[in-house]
């Protein structure tokens, strides 16, 4: 059990290292990639089990004690969001084996993709709030490199913003670690949700709540700290940018969701209606955006946003039922968002560009992935009885008992807005004739056969079934989803794993 | 002295937003400098100035003898000195590269991934 909360964090680095001393040999770098990705699935797959079953487990670095030591813990949200990024790190690494080309791949993709995969593990394991700024900056310093690996002009102005905004709300975090360790003399989130239960002036700690809010929000693409992200995700090869907008943001709100219910819940009447505010406005302004776009990834990019609004939401309603369908809700944006960016990198590579006003006839020549994309598309929009659906409908369901109407109304709009954008995708590429000036491009391309073919099309697949599966299974994992809402909600459990019988 | 630091701290962030605001690549990476630079005094500010002693503990002994000082937050500044470091080197080379490519180094014409 022990290793089993290493070994998300062991396993990539092992493989990282190993993928870089095996630079030369490509076929063997990409062999050793999907079985890294492989394994760390399996990995994933058994932490989960094993925490759903036993509860929370931690454990000290080192043999240090907590709060003195480093300690890792792995409860639901932990284990499911550990899951969720192995999956998409392995559906990604597969899809990659022949939409990367063979020059960004010599240059470090994989092994980069490796480091990136173990920050993002070590962000959701580690239970000490400096860690975590470590375990950021192991992921940042990847996607760093990820976005401006090819040094395409448009992709170092996009990487130049994104570095910026992310150093700078990682120097925000920085700064907000200072000050509570100042005030508080831990960092062990443990120990700091325990001391802060008998803090007498919640008031301090409300402020440095909002810097962390910041520091979090701009990692989280949340409104009005979201301008980064439109600008600068668009421009890396699709895989990346897929690999972004299934874990990236993710993380970002997966550290809302960690210090909000566990370490700043002095003031809820005011921290979390200010997070209300910004899911709604995060959710409107996505979504506006999205419409107004017509080049497939930026239309995307907006969806991102606006479906972070969701996860705020149910964050700030702050009940049982609507943290842990914040969390159904990111375990589903992942499958189905990541599948759209998947799937326009299909259509990309068959028409050689992303501008809906190109594209078309896909229906007609390619319907199997018109089908898989009406899969993902309603599943992301909320139609039953897909994954979207039952996740939408467990938030209105927390934002209806928590009498927050308003947000209800706005959630609603922005699930018909994001129908409206999905559907624009769907006329524009799928079932109008393909414009005839496009027949051109489309000869001049290979067509997609063979090994680049299952390549391309099994990790599309493999989410799409996913989120059918998801929306089949949707009573267990409602179930496990608010167990976790209920163990977010009660930091006893979370307390009493890591500082054993010193704690409450 | 805390009010001294406090001003120093005070004066590197307002310096870092300055420089962030400007329009030339360079002083981008300036004010993410000052930046790191701010949020490490920070730390060590707020942890608290002290002159006690480093926490050594004599031989045989199980606890120091006297009032210590706290070692944790020289251990943050340093592992931050280092990331720090690591990552402004990386967005030194970004910039230089983002020159080269685009042939300019006006924030302000580097807007054509953006709308």
């Amino acid at each position: 059990m022990n290793l089993l909360l290493i070994l998300p964090i062991g396993l990539p680095l092992l493989f990282g290292v190993l993928l870089l001393l095996v630079w030369r040999h490509p076929f063997l770098q990409r062999s050793l990639a999907v079985l890294s990705a492989a394994l760390q699935l399996g990995v994933g797959v058994l932490l989960l089990i094993q925490v759903s079953r036993h509860g929370i487990h931690a454990v000290q670095l080192g043999n240090w004690p907590a709060p003195f030591g480093i300690t890792l813990v792995a409860d639901l949200l932990s284990s499911i969001m550990v899951m969720m990024g192995a999956l998409i790190g392995f559906v990604m690494t597969i899809y990659s084996l022949y939409s990367m080309d063979s020059e960004r791949a010599a240059f470090g993709y994989y092994p980069i993709l490796s480091f990136l995969l173990m920050g993002v593990s070590g962000s959701f394991l580690t239970g000490d709030l400096f860690n975590l700024y470590v375990w950021f900056e192991v992921m940042l310093m990847s996607s760093f490199i990820l976005l401006a690996l090819g040094g395409d002009r448009a992709q170092m102005e996009g990487a130049i913003k994104y570095v910026t905004l992310n150093l700078f709300a990682s120097g925000l975090f920085l700064a907000a670690i200072g000050i509570l360790y100042g005030k508080m003399g831990t960092l062990n989130m443990a120990d700091l949700a325990m001391k802060l239960q008998t803090i007498e002036d919640p008031r301090m700690m409300t402020t440095i709540a909002m810097l962390f809010l910041v520091a979090f929000g701009i990692k989280a693409a949340i409104f009005p700290l979201f301008f980064w992200l439109p600008a600068s995700y668009h421009t890396p090869p699709i895989a990346v940018t897929a690999i972004y907008a299934g874990l990236l943001t993710k993380v970002g709100v997966y550290a809302l969701i960690r210090v909000f219910t566990l370490i700043f819940t002095q003031e809820p009447e005011f921290t979390h209606q200010i997070l209300l505010v910004l899911g709604g406005f995060t959710m409107v302004t996505g979504v506006l955006g999205a419409a107004a776009h017509y080049e497939v990834r930026r239309l995307l990019a907006f969806h991102i946003v606006s479906q972070i609004g969701y996860m705020v939401m149910g964050l700030a309603l702050y009940t049982p039922l609507a943290v842990g369908a914040a969390v159904f809700y990111m375990a589903h944006n992942m499958l189905a968002k990541t599948n759209l960016f998947l799937i326009s990198g299909v259509m990309y590579r068959l028409r050689g560009h992303y501008d809906l006003k190109k594209l078309g006839g896909f229906y007609k020549t390619y319907p199997v992935l018109a089908i898989l994309f009406m899969i993902s598309a309603m599943g992301l929009a909320g139609v039953p009885p897909l994954s979207g659906f039952f996740g939408k409908l467990a938030l209105v369901l927390a934002a209806l008992r928590a009498e927050s109407y308003g947000i209800v109304v706005v959630a609603l709009f922005t699930g018909l807005l994001t129908l409206f954008s999905m559907v624009k995708i769907w006329t524009e590429a799928f079932w109008k004739e393909a414009p005839t000036a496009d027949a051109s491009p489309d000869e001049a391309l290979p067509p997609l056969v063979g090994a680049e073919r299952r390549s391309l099309m099994i990790p599309i697949f493999m989410l799409a079934s996913l989120t059918v599966l998801m929306g089949v299974f949707a009573g267990a994992l409602l179930d496990l989803a608010l167990r976790t809402g209920e163990q977010l909600m009660n930091p006893a459990e979370y307390i009493h794993a890591v500082l054993g019988e010193g704690g409450p | 002295m805390e009010i001294l630091f406090a001003l120093i701290v005070g004066a590197l962030y307002a310096g870092a937003v300055f420089c962030l605001l400007r329009r030339h690549l360079v002083k981008l990476i300036i004010g993410l400098v000052l930046l790191s630079h701010g949020a490490n005094l920070l730390i060590f500010v707020s942890a608290g100035l002290s002159r006690n002693p480093p926490p050594l503990i004599a031989a045989g002994k199980l606890i120091p003898e006297t009032a210590v000082a706290d070692p944790l937050p020289q251990a943050l500044i340093l592992t931050a000195i280092v990331i720090s470091f690591a990552v402004l080197a990386f967005a030194l080379i970004l910039c230089h590269r983002t020159y080269q490519s685009a042939k300019t180094d006006d924030i302000d014409e580097l807007r054509t991934t953006e709308l």
